[in-house]
């Protein structure tokens, strides 16, 4: 494992061979984008090729929604709860998500099946409420399309 | 510019190609939203039933053209015809379509309308753009969407693309600045300042190199304008960041995206890739010497960066928060250089000013907010969709007109996101305009307009705000951080049954404390939902606090769901729902709900309203 994310962070780090700490986010975004969250190790050799402390990357990254320090499920749940979907019973949505597979936001199952997060707004406001799996947008979601849907992943 | 020209006819001769095409053209509306809808499934069964058809067709991909209650559309254009749109396609209706419709047979599916805009009606088949939600829009900067295709730039520059640049190059950066502040363009990302005047002091600002930066971190929950925009038409906001730039006199811009928008992204990135292949991006721009390039910045989700100088620092690699101004970007921006930041929809309109002329732009609108202005009409409304209407149009113009009202009462209209406010219905003749709607207590915004009826509660609308502006603070000042978290424990206390009446007067001294003590436009603004609630539509905190009551049902806490006797068919859809196990009863009997098990998920009641044998029997009071 440990390997792995050195070679693939070692990768990204090779497209942005200046140390700018500029490219700070991007970077953060590569690595996510091919580990599919940030790790303890990549987060040291990312400090190391910057040359500015953990500390200071973790201050960054935290600050972001998009980050992620642990490993995802199988499939990502993102409930949107934009206005739109609020007021057309997103919240519901939520709750009745929360309640179904046990976790709340930011949390993975325990068989790793599925993570949860709640996003500010997938911009399908006229189609609301609405539920991203994986990358499909599933639209006029209700609590009982939700369970129907959510049996049919693996 | 002979090479502009020589461009311009290569566009026109292909755009006229496929207006005159000798084989059918299919275009299919494929914005986030119509895929969202399933306009991928439609695209994917086109091409497999032309194919098992044996028909010769071209099929086309275009961005959403408004109407997000129509999705997907399909348009079909044949020989010697003009576009016929046709409305909530599925796979069923596309199979029919094609075979039907193209294979000449008389099909008794009937198109929606007609996009030809020269003519009324065309066998008998009236124009698309009479449609109720169509006829009383004015579309600048929407013209593009929905008709061409995004990708192919050659359908822009037909559609008079690159017109406002070359017309900008031949004015000179002072002539352009002019031209805008003529035109009365003011700021579409929400703050409404003068473009011109903005461009002018970035101008005039010391310092070397200089920036210029599109917003298009659209974080405002509930609206999806600039989303729309560049996925249907990215060629108008990069014309406008490359007139603009040339204005300023910047030779590097980045486009400062949300990540959550990848198709945004994608289509950006292939525009950019065309325009340097034409020269209209890149090195010495139309041979004027003038160099430019863009590149994209996705933003990694924080709602505070929509603020210029909290974008600046995420651009900068930061935590994405915001400093004190002055000094303003214009003269101390990112990396400490002059940089002008603009919003997608005023750069996009840029082209079209160029173009046609600002006193031509300035002849839309009211005196002080000229032009027009796009919305994103959205929550319970019949017609929802992205709009566009002239500035000083009247709400009840907007919602009833051209969205059609809500099915039950009009209760209220949120304008400008968790920086707005909810107008109650009095409000319903207020002319939007950036003036009008802060003197309700509201703002301009980017352009949602959320509209809510009886069944919403104003009071958990402010809650649900207040937990975004509170969750999203960056926490540098302290009247914003601490404030609204205070803010959000009292509405949080009223919303479940616990509230006194001395809360209210709570909530407002903090709201004011909230406003005028931040540092940014975040706090500054974050407390007008509950000013706005406290001022319309304080008998609801009244009958929560009072009577430990939500009128309209939405309050966990002070609701309770019941089965109506001698409507319960006993069809037990409810009780194999019910995740605790709350309700019970045997096969065709009354059922039985345990209150002390029930968890208002609402899946009973959803399920015992639409399954045909259930009998509407669940209620929530």
């Amino acid at each position: 494992m440990y390997v792995k994310i050195a070679s693939t962070t070692q990768s990204v780090l090779n497209k942005f061979p200046l140390k700018d700490k500029s490219n700070l986010i991007q970077i953060l975004q590569a690595v996510q984008e091919k580990d599919d969250y940030l790790s303890p190790e990549a987060v040291v050799r990312i400090s190391e090729h910057l040359s500015v402390s953990r500390s200071y990357i973790y201050g960054v990254a935290t600050f972001y929604s998009q980050f992620k320090f642990g490993p995802p499920g199988r499939h990502s749940i993102r409930i949107c709860l934009g206005t739109a979907c609020h007021v057309q019973g997103g919240d519901f949505l939520s709750n009745a998500l929360q309640s179904e597979i046990d976790i709340t936001p930011g949390e993975t199952t325990e068989d790793g099946k599925f993570d949860l997060e709640r996003v500010a707004c997938l911009g399908c406001c006229a189609l609301a409420p609405v539920v991203m799996i994986d990358n499909i947008i599933y639209s006029r979601m209700s609590v009982i399309k939700l369970k129907e849907m959510l049996d049919r992943y693996e | 510019m002979n090479n502009f020209e020589t461009i311009r006819k290569k566009a026109h001769t292909e755009w006229q190609l496929l207006q005159n095409s000798p084989i059918p053209v299919i275009y299919i509306g494929m914005g986030s939203c119509g895929i969202a809808s399933g306009a991928d499934k439609v695209w994917k069964q086109v091409h497999e039933t032309i194919s098992k058809e044996k028909i010769k067709a071209k099929v086309l991909k275009v961005g959403c053209i408004g109407p997000c209650y129509l999705e997907p559309l399909l348009d079909i254009q044949k020989p010697g015809l003009p576009r016929f749109s046709f409305n909530n396609v599925d796979k069923k209706k596309t199979i029919r379509l094609v075979t039907e419709f193209l294979n000449g047979e008389e099909s008794k599916l009937k198109p929606l309308g007609h996009l030809d805009s020269q003519q009324k009606e065309i066998n008998g088949i009236r124009s698309f753009w009479d449609q109720p939600m169509l006829k009383n829009q004015e579309r600048i900067v929407l013209r593009n969407c929905g008709i061409i295709d995004p990708e192919n730039i050659n359908h822009y520059i037909a559609r008079d693309g690159f017109k406002g640049l070359v017309k900008a190059i031949e004015l000179g950066p002072e002539g352009i600045i002019n031209e805008i502040k003529k035109s009365g363009l003011r700021g579409r990302g929400g703050a409404g300042f003068p473009t011109g005047l903005k461009w002018q002091f970035c101008r005039e600002a010391s310092g070397d190199p200089k920036y210029l930066i599109c917003n298009a971190d659209e974080g405002d929950p509930g609206a999806f304008m600039n989303r729309s925009l560049m996925e249907g038409d990215p060629l108008a906001m990069l014309e406008g960041m490359v007139i603009a730039a040339y204005a300023i006199g910047a030779n590097t811009g980045y486009i400062y995206i949300r990540a959550e928008y990848p198709l945004a992204i994608e289509r950006l990135k292939i525009a950019i890739v065309q325009m340097n292949d034409l020269g209209f991006l890149g090195k010495n721009i139309l041979d004027t010497g003038f160099s430019f390039e863009i590149s994209l910045k996705e933003g990694a989700g924080a709602f505070v960066c929509g603020e210029e100088t909290a974008l600046i620092a995420s651009i900068e690699g930061q935590r994405g928060m915001p400093r004190s101004r002055p000094p303003f970007p214009a003269t101390s921006g990112l990396n400490g250089n002059p940089t002008n930041i603009n919003n997608v929809e005023t750069l996009a309109t840029v082209p079209c000013i160029l173009r046609e002329g600002g006193d031509w732009y300035a002849g839309f609108g009211t005196k002080t907010s000229k032009g027009t202005k796009t919305f994103a009409l959205v929550g319970k409304i019949r017609r929802t969709g992205l709009i566009e209407v002239p500035m000083g149009t009247t709400l009840q113009k907007i919602i009833f007109d051209i969205g059609g009202g809500p099915i039950k009462p009009f209760k209220a209209v949120q304008t400008g996101g968790p920086s707005g406010g909810c107008l109650s219905v009095e409000f319903l003749d207020l002319p939007v305009d950036y003036e009008s709607l802060s003197q309700a207590g509201s703002i301009m915004g980017s352009g949602g307009l959320i509209v809510m009826d009886e069944h919403t509660c104003m009071v958990d609308v402010a809650k649900y705000f207040l937990k975004f502006t509170s969750q999203e603070s960056c926490g540098k000042c302290v009247p914003c951080r601490i404030g609204t978290t205070r803010v959000l424990e009292i509405l949080e206390k009223i919303t479940q049954g616990k509230g006194e009446i001395k809360d209210l007067e709570m909530l407002e001294t903090l709201a004011h404390t909230v406003k005028n003590g931040s540092l940014c436009g975040l706090g500054q603004t974050a407390p007008n939902p509950v000013l706005t609630t406290l001022k319309y539509f304080r008998d609801e905190y009244l009958e929560h606090i009072e009577n430990n009551r939500c009128p309209a049902a939405v309050c966990r806490d002070l609701v309770e769901y019941r089965v109506i006797k001698g409507k319960c068919t006993g069809c037990q859809r409810c009780v194999s729902v019910c995740p605790t196990g709350a309700i019970t009863g045997p096969r065709s009997e009354l059922h039985f709900l345990d209150l002390s098990k029930c968890i208002k998920c609402r899946a009973c009641y959803e399920i015992c309203r639409f399954d045909a044998i259930a009998g509407d029997a669940i209620v929530i009071e």
